[in-house]
């Protein structure tokens, strides 16, 4: 199989394999007062110590979670409490269902948000948390985080930025970006599901938790933590930073689709070096997603529910895409992408194609 | 050979994607997702998908065939669920599995197998594809109690041309739940669906009054001279042939009354004694399996989903047909009426109301 669904999970890291694979045997709770429980911590601090220089924030700033979710809901329940909520269009699930009753800052053709209707929303309502993605999931859009916070800052409002899928492929600093909160996720940078982390900037840094539980976390997410999971976060994030090499093999890949009748969704932006939207007109993207499945490749579409099923993309809608929207499928290249793999994806790319486009008269469900 | 399989989570097309995996074919899984089956039960925050399509990824898992579920919400919304409702509003009475059959299932499933490059698309329904000297032929199920011929009436020939039904030749259910056990399934216990799909909890009333309020609204229950015997509660709420809620007017002059035409239009209810009736029923929307015929051809019809066959003969008038019964009867509109020579679906269409509407 050729896995090009990076974005949707990257495969493990051998860094991170080892690192979980020696943590799992450290047995100990590192809440613990003994000597097992002091070895666990030091796991722990460890790897917090690592993720903070990594991306920019004090060792004391950086909060664990399950997951790129559960960090999003953290920021936004806890920062977001009497501000109003500004939320770009294009965000992921994990901010836009946390963030239910927020004004939309609108995004333009390419999937860029517009700075200017935020200067707006800002200058019109009270204090705010605006949620802003660094690169986003479906088209690797980059937004303009910096100047964002900069906005923010002066108009006395918070910026929460889920970093998901930026970090470990480009730099991601919580500190120069200016922002006041971070998102960070395991496996999307090559560690094992199950871990990720909030970093925050020092002044909103003790902030409520979701869960209390037991007090972990400075008090700011109960539970244990799974000790074993963070050390292979940390290592596969000490690993992970550049995938600027994969940018070759995605405009290759990008050419082939492009060839074979595709059309770019976001192709003006600044983009994540792995990542490519491609539309293929008047063919549903769950046809092209199995069709290509079916062919050896795996891809993905909009936003897969958990019955599986593909619904129509709310960020390429947000773009102005229109039908279009329901005809994109995502590629995205892991770290270890070869170029064997582009050319499986464009020899099947262009059979599914030729296959599917002739049903341009089928009734789109 | 490729197969699409049509998998409900049922235990009838889950035993249609094991027999066919176990014949050696190469079996694609897909599941339709035709509504919001959070929003339908009611349930809020429940996923917009029901434990059906959980179960047949089970089974697909099981099998260790790939499966995947289509998202063919707003087409079943269009063509089913707002057909149905306007349907009743036209004074005549819907059946949605065969609609959603005509569309959804066999017009795009074929499609998309078609697309995927499947020779055929298979389903769990209960009837036989025979193929004969001038093509695939439709029939009856061999099992009498679960045929469901009458419902897949509009398979149109190029779309049976596609298709595969390995239920038809199963002697009856529990042989086919035996299959679903003997191949570990999972869900061989499973009940048999009920009712109508899209309306799982509560009153398909509900449904009908959400999309089309006029046709709750109330009306008179006259006699066919005009005259009025009650009052009712929209004529969606009646069908031809029908005896319940009639109120008082149920029983006069000692004979049993039973509805024999709804009015759009005016909103009333006919009624009349049940030995009233019609031998000429005329159908729109045919589908024809055979040529058809331009004189008219002997056969039998059955204008309910569960009703006894009557002895008829039918003749085509353009996309339409005329069927002369040979008794009268009360064909209720909106109804199918399907055309049968022993074991074989010869056609069939929907009836239309008596005034042409």
């Amino acid at each position: 199989m050729v896995y090009l669904d990076a974005n949707a999970t990257e495969p493990l890291r051998p860094e991170a394999h080892a690192a979980l694979v020696a943590a799992l045997a450290v047995t100990g709770n590192p809440a613990s007062v003994h000597g097992a429980g002091r070895a666990a911590r030091r796991l722990l601090e460890d790897a917090r110590e690592q993720l903070a220089t990594r991306f920019g924030a004090a060792p004391a700033d950086v909060v664990f979670t399950s997951g790129g979710t559960e960090a999003d809901a953290l920021a936004i329940h806890a920062l977001g409490r009497d501000r109003q909520l500004i939320v770009g269009a294009t965000e992921h699930e994990a901010v836009r269902s946390a963030a239910l009753s927020a004004n939309v800052l609108p995004v333009d053709r390419d999937g860029v948000a517009d700075l200017d209707a935020l200067a707006r929303l800002l200058e019109a309502g009270g204090p705010a948390l605006v949620c802003l993605m660094l690169a986003n999931n479906e088209t690797g859009t980059l937004q303009p985080v910096a100047e964002a916070a900069a906005l923010c800052r002066r108009h006395g409002a918070l910026l929460h930025v889920d970093a998901v899928q930026a970090a470990g492929r480009m730099p991601v600093d919580l500190r120069s970006l200016g922002a006041h909160a971070l998102a960070v996720s395991s496996h999307k940078l090559g560690g094992p599901a199950g871990a990720g982390a909030l970093l925050l900037a020092p002044e909103v840094s003790a902030l409520a938790p979701l869960i209390a539980g037991g007090g972990q976390e400075r008090g700011r997410r109960g539970g244990t933590p799974p000790v074993a999971t963070i050390a292979g976060f940390a290592a596969a994030a000490a690993t992970a930073g550049d995938a600027s090499p994969l940018a070759a093999l995605r405009d290759r890949a990008e050419r082939a689709a492009i060839e074979a009748g595709a059309v770019l969704c976001g192709a003006h932006a600044a983009r994540l070096p792995n990542t490519t939207s491609l539309a293929l007109p008047g063919v549903r993207a769950d046809a092209q997603v199995i069709a290509l499945d079916l062919a050896g490749v795996a891809v993905s579409a909009g936003a897969a529910c958990s019955s599986g099923k593909v619904a129509t993309s709310h960020v390429l809608t947000a773009m102005g895409l229109g039908p279009l929207a329901g005809q994109a499928i995502r590629v995205s290249l892991p770290w270890n992408a070869t170029a064997a793999d582009v050319d499986a994806f464009a020899a099947a790319y262009a059979r599914m194609a030729d296959r599917l486009r002739p049903a341009l008269a089928r009734p789109a469900a | 050979m490729r197969y699409v399989v049509a998998m409900s989570g049922g235990v009838d097309s889950s035993v249609v994607a094991g027999l066919l995996r176990d014949a050696g074919h190469e079996v694609i899984g897909v599941t339709l997702q035709l509504y919001d089956h959070g929003a339908a039960t009611g349930r809020k925050g429940a996923c917009c998908a029901g434990q059906d399509i959980h179960d047949a990824r089970r089974v697909a898992d099981r099998l260790g065939i790939p499966h995947y579920v289509i998202d063919a919400e707003t087409r079943f919304a269009q063509a089913v669920i707002a057909d149905f409702a306007d349907t009743y509003a036209a004074g005549e009475t819907p059946v949605p599995c065969v609609r959603c059959n005509q569309t959804v299932k066999f017009a795009d499933l074929t499609a998309l197998a078609r697309d995927l490059g499947a020779d055929r698309l298979a389903t769990g329904h209960y009837v036989r594809r025979v193929d004969g000297p001038d093509g695939p032929e439709l029939h009856r199920a061999v099992d009498p109690a679960r045929d469901q011929s009458w419902f897949l009436f509009a398979t149109t020939r190029d779309q049976l041309a596609s298709c595969a039904f390995p239920l038809g030749s199963m002697p009856d259910k529990r042989a086919v739940r035996a299959v679903a056990d003997r191949l570990g399934l999972g869900v061989a216990e499973k009940p048999d669906s009920q009712d109508i799909c899209f309306v799982p909890a509560g009153s398909y009333m509900d449904v009908v009054g959400k999309l089309r309020p006029d046709a709750l609204a109330p009306g008179e229950i006259v006699d066919a001279a005009g005259a009025v015997l009650g009052r009712h509660e929209g004529i969606a709420r009646y069908t031809v042939g029908q005896g319940k809620r009639l109120g008082p007017a149920a029983q006069l002059g000692g004979q049993k009354q039973v509805v024999l035409a709804t009015d759009p239009k005016t909103r009333r209810v006919v009624i009349g004694p049940r030995a009233a009736g019609t031998d000429v029923v005329r159908l729109r929307e045919v589908n024809w399996l055979v040529p058809p015929p331009a004189v008219p051809l002997r056969c039998a019809v059955k204008l309910r989903a569960r009703d006894a066959l009557h002895p008829a003969a039918v003749v085509a008038t353009g996309d339409g047909a005329v069927v002369r019964l040979d008794a009268p009867a009360l064909p209720a509109p909106g109804q199918a009426c399907v055309f049968y020579d022993g074991e074989r679906v010869l056609g069939g269409g929907f009836i239309c109301r008596p005034d042409g509407g």
